[in-house]
């Protein structure tokens, strides 16, 4: 074999999944079509956001490139839902689309063990099932171990304007027109999904006077753990926020057919996203809604394009003109690039194990939007979880497969292979039955030790992170062990600080539950030289403990059940008396432990019930 | 699931003087020993008989016996407590109530067999008996579920979900979506608004479950009042109009039920009938104190008058006792000269009769169903939540709604409020059996515009 592993695709999914085979030693070829694409942002330019930017704090934790690249890159940078509760908060970075891609790039031609070759790729070398190896345009095969699909949207892709459709990828790259029906061939199931984007606008021929400002947060944030902050705050770059008019609607209303999805094009089979609905589906769909919301963002600090976020649509040409001149600031604009729909190809998710191997082909690996998820940061958290399995598997070890109450990046690969996608399929905090236990500000407890078990996490960084948890540990402990009694100077000091006095003795632990205390006021008592990290952690884990314990508690039972393993030659049709329903269901997502197999829809107890006595039956003869 | 402590009743319902409710799991011997009045389960030796009372609140709920059986030499393996209740069907549903409240989950189908079987007590060549078990009890199970859920209350159920998950999409909207300024922000007040409407719902459909048990069980009735005031011909003229049998029938502790009425469908379960019977003069024989202890173990006291003669003291004070019950004040001889002064009676229930010419009766009967709001209340629809499950379930909803306003007093983040709205939503989804995850995400894309 020329390779242990060939990644085809250099977008976001395979940057991680070949950083990561790299890094860990193996032989690794990176194949993209374009290498000035690699790590390209076709469509929104910001990394983050509600749970998406949860997602890229833990691919920091396990070890991989995004929180790293996007800390060095991007313009401006605040934490969303601070008011809202410590689950649910997560920051966003307006990334900078020059900067990024070309910091990634140097990354990836500074690794050892990492080729990158710039091809298409139009088939794959199968055996048995088995694959060993790629094919390219001009016939040449390539030959791997392991083969890491990450085609993202340049799977027979079709750009729509209007009643006018072009084979072509975003930025009119040169597709694979073949490797999706070769796929099919090997019996994979493909599907077409739909995704669109809006217009870049020249900048000096927007007026800002007319839109309001939003800037970045005043104080340093980073996604990565380990990195310190780059970039000056009052660098950051603000972003503007409009409205649509009343003459936006009109003019959609009166053109509505002749945009692609409402008459323009009548062989259209993709399926949207319901997330991001293009302006003449808003504007069907929520006709009484006399505005929308859109936001003007910088692209980059070196370019002058302005994106227009949420006025995604595929009108024709000379509407998207009209369209953008009806909105205010706008009426001179000067439009760069044209807003546009795009369909491509995607194998339904359900056909992968929960390590992003294929079940049909051996040593096949697939990430990202070929998946049917949408979203840079849904794609690295794949890449990278693929890349780490397509390790291990080479390794002889058992794959990282993370839980739903463990990772965000759990909750997206377990609903992609137990639920599949109806429509691109974008992580939301709703998603996360556990989310309360999937913080920010926890994505390095909760996934360090697995980045240091993988081989991702090196030694240093390690100790710092064992560092940290300790210092938790131990200011835990001060607070526990630090008990205060009601005396006047003690009680005083609570009226002072806006508390009511004690009545009984009680250590700072308890105190600190009152909602008016925390931990600074504490430094009364004790002495508190901690890093705000500790401090915060600390706080959280004290002010919402009834909480935490009960996700905690219904977490468990889920977990447990995760860990009961279906053996997998497992024949469904021997379990007689199983729901044909049921055994139908089964035979088709085959899940490798009863907790996945209850998440399946259609799945119900009972099922569950006869599913348990069968393999107790079949595969533990331990009587006692 | 397999951690979880369950509980079911053993016995058929209904049948035999005694029922056996069975609990088996790791908490079992802790959670049944809460509800003692004594409280000495924990340390007393493997399968050893305790006589107790089960108590709810310090309420008597039965006298019971209880056997202990620590694991592994038990039927699933694990520890487990059988009580032997004595109190028919009432009783013993309140029994599982109360089980199911504090920490027990329903046993499924067939699920004390799977555990012994999972736990190695059966011998594995009898796995197929055991998946058959499941699969025919499930079935049942289903039948009967689907045959319950068509009706009034799993409409007022489902009405309540899904105005609870408008708001759960709308703070889920505001945390997942938090840049769209255009979408109204959910306010604490906005929530506690919504709570107390819910619990309000909430509240109803147990009362109506209530009546519904009433309905099915019966209405614990006492005809009380002063010699000669014509109980008997009250009883007697109930009896013979509807044609009601008198029969012996299985009581409860709280209960001794004597004689049963179908009044149009509704059962009155007249409680002390031989003394009505046997002698008019209840009250000289059993005094107020009694008449008291009557009125506390009825649903519904029908108090006789007599037109013709004055108010008592002794009356006055038991109308007073009878305030805060469902009762009727009947008064009666109104053929017959007016010497009663009837300004002295502050119920609202008063009936005027007289019960040997006929008059009065209809209105009597109206009047009970107007207390016991039977009119509103089709009798099948209840059914389904009488089961102790469900009202325990109601209960619990109730607990989680008191959950959100102490969160939201001090001052907690949505996010954690929203735990237990959350809660709230997937309790009454069990109920009717509708717990599927996609609909929160649905109705965020179908209630909000959003996208890039």
């Amino acid at each position: 074999m020329e390779y242990e592993v060939i990644v085809v695709g250099g977008g976001h999914a395979g940057c991680e999944a070949a950083l990561a085979c790299a890094r860990k030693g193996h032989k690794t070829l990176l194949v993209t079509g374009n290498i000035n694409n690699i790590a390209d942002m076709p469509c929104n330019p910001s990394i983050g956001g509600s749970a998406k930017g949860i997602v890229v704090r833990e691919i920091d934790a396990l070890g991989g490139e995004m929180g790293k690249v996007a800390d060095r890159s991007h313009i401006q940078i605040k934490m969303l839902n601070n008011g809202k509760g410590p689950a649910v908060r997560a920051l966003r970075s307006q990334a900078d689309k020059q900067v990024y891609p070309k910091e990634m790039l140097k990354v990836l031609e500074n690794q050892d063990n990492l080729e990158i070759l710039e091809a298409i790729v139009e088939d794959l070398i199968v055996d048995n099932d088995t694959i060993s190896g790629i094919i390219l345009e001009n016939n040449k095969k390539i030959t791997s171990e392991i083969v890491i699909l990450t085609t993202g949207t340049y799977l027979r892709p079709s750009i729509m304007v209007g009643d006018t459709r072009r084979n072509e990828g975003p930025h009119g790259e040169k597709p694979s027109l073949y490797l999706s029906k070769n796929l099919a061939k090997l019996g994979f199931e493909i599907i077409r999904l739909k995704t669109g984007t809006p217009q870049r606008i020249k900048k000096d021929t927007i007026d800002f006077s007319k839109a309001k400002i939003e800037n970045g947060d005043n104080c340093f944030h980073t996604f990565s753990h380990y990195q310190k902050p780059q970039y000056k705050i009052e660098d950051q770059v603000p972003c503007h926020l409009i409205y649509t008019t009343e003459e936006t609607r009109k003019i959609i209303q009166e053109n509505l057919n002749k945009s692609s999805m409402y008459g323009g094009l009548d062989d259209i089979e993709g399926v949207g996203p319901r997330y991001c609905p293009s302006i003449e589906d808003k504007i069907v769909r929520f006709s009484d809604k006399e505005k929308h919301q859109l936001f003007l963002e910088p692209e980059s600090r070196y370019t002058d394009s302005i994106y227009i976020q949420g006025f995604s649509t595929s009108m024709p040409y000379d509407v998207q003109d009209q369209l953008v001149k009806s909105l205010p600031g706008l009426k001179n604009a000067k439009i760069l690039k044209y807003a546009y729909a795009i369909e491509y190809d995607a194998i339904y998710p359900t056909q992968l194990k929960p390590s992003l191997e294929t079940k049909k082909i051996n040593n096949l690996f697939t990430a990202g939007q070929i998946n049917g998820t949408s979203g840079y940061e849904e794609a690295a958290g794949q890449g990278l979880i693929a890349g780490i399995n397509a390790s291990l598997k080479l390794e002889g070890k058992d794959p990282l497969i993370l839980k739903r109450d463990e990772a965000y990046i759990g909750v997206l690969i377990d609903d992609l292979v137990t639920k599949g996608v109806r429509d691109p399929y974008r992580l939301l905090t709703s998603r996360a039955e556990y989310r309360l236990l999937l913080r920010h500000d926890n994505a390095d407890l909760r996934l360090t030790e697995y980045g240091y078990q993988v081989g991702l996490i090196d030694e240093d960084r390690y100790t710092f992170f064992k560092n940290k948890k300790a210092k938790i540990q131990e200011l835990e402990n001060k607070l526990i062990k630090y008990r205060i009694n009601p005396t006047k100077e003690i009680n005083n000091y609570l009226l002072e600080i806006n508390s009511t006095k004690l009545k009984d003795g009680s250590t700072l632990y308890d105190l600190l539950k009152r909602p008016e205390i925390n931990i600074e006021k504490l430094s009364k008592f004790i002495e508190i030289d901690y890093d705000l990290e500790i401090i915060e952690q600390v706080e959280i884990n004290n002010k919402y403990e009834g909480y935490i314990n009960k996700v905690k508690k219904e977490a468990q039972k889920m977990s447990n059940l995760d860990n009961k393993f279906i053996p997998e030659d497992i024949d469904y049709n021997k379990i007689h008396n199983l729901a044909s329903e049921a055994k139908q269901k089964l035979n088709e997502i085959r899940p490798t432990s009863v907790g996945q197999a209850l998440r399946i829809s259609g799945i119900n107890p009972s099922d569950i019930s006869i599913l348990m006595v069968y393999l107790k039956k079949e595969y533990n003869n331990d009587r006692k | 699931m397999m951690e979880d402590t369950i509980t079911a009743i053993s016995t058929a319902l209904g049948v035999g003087a005694i029922s056996i409710i069975r609990v088996s799991g790791n908490d079992s011997i802790k959670i049944v020993n809460n509800l003692t009045k004594n409280k000495k389960l924990i340390d007393v030796p493997s399968h050893t008989i305790h006589y107790e009372h089960i108590l709810d609140n310090e309420k008597l709920i039965d006298e019971v016996l209880i056997s202990i059986m620590r694991a592994p030499k038990t039927f699933t393996r694990e520890d487990i407590v059988e009580i032997n209740a004595h109190g028919g069907i009432t009783t013993t549903n309140r029994i599982l109530e109360l089980l199911l409240r504090n920490g027990c989950r329903l046993a499924e189908p067939g699920e004390f067999t799977k555990r012994a079987f999972l736990n190695g007590r059966i011998d594995l060549t009898q796995a197929e008996g055991v998946m058959d078990l499941i699969n025919s009890k499930t079935e049942k199970a289903r039948d009967l579920a689907i045959n319950q859920i068509d009706g009034k209350v799993s409409n007022l159920i489902k009405n309540l979900r899904s105005e609870i998950i408008k708001v759960l999409a709308n703070i889920e909207v505001n945390i997942d979506y938090p840049e769209y300024e255009d979408i109204e922000q959910v306010t604490n007040k906005h929530i506690l608004d919504k709570i107390e409407d819910i619990k309000n719902q909430i509240k109803k459909i147990l009362k109506e479950s209530e009546n519904g048990k009433l309905i099915k069980e019966g209405i614990a009735t006492s005809i009380i009042g002063r010699p000669n005031v014509g109980k008997s011909s009250l009883l007697n003229k109930l009896i013979g109009e509807d044609k009601a049998i008198v029969t012996e029938i299985e009581g409860t502790t709280r209960d001794i039920v004597e004689g049963t009425i179908n009044l149009d469908g509704i059962l009155l379960n007249i409680v002390d009938t031989a003394g009505i019977r046997k002698t008019d003069d209840i009250v000289e024989k059993i005094g107020v104190r009694k008449s008291i202890e009557l009125i506390d173990k009825s649903d519904l006291i029908l108090y006789v008058l007599n037109n013709n003669e004055k108010i008592t003291d002794d009356d006055l004070e038991i109308l007073t006792k009878l305030e805060y019950k469902n009762h009727i004040v009947i008064i009666n001889k109104n053929d017959l000269e007016n010497n009663l002064d009837i300004s002295k009676i502050s119920s609202k229930n008063i009936i005027k009769t007289s019960i040997t010419n006929d008059k009065g009766i209809e209105e009597l009967k109206e009047k009970i169903k107007e207390l016991f709001n039977l009119e509103q209340i089709d009798t099948d629809d209840m059914s389904y939540l009488t089961n102790a499950r469900s009202v325990a379930i109601l209960k619990d909803t109730l607990n989680s709604v008191e959950e959100v306003k102490k969160g939201l007093n001090n001052d907690l983040p949505i996010d954690m409020i929203e735990i237990n709205i959350k809660e709230i939503w997937n309790l009454l989804g069990e109920i009717i059996g509708e717990t599927y995850q996609e609909e929160l995400i649905d109705q965020l894309f179908s209630q909000f515009c959003l996208g890039k």
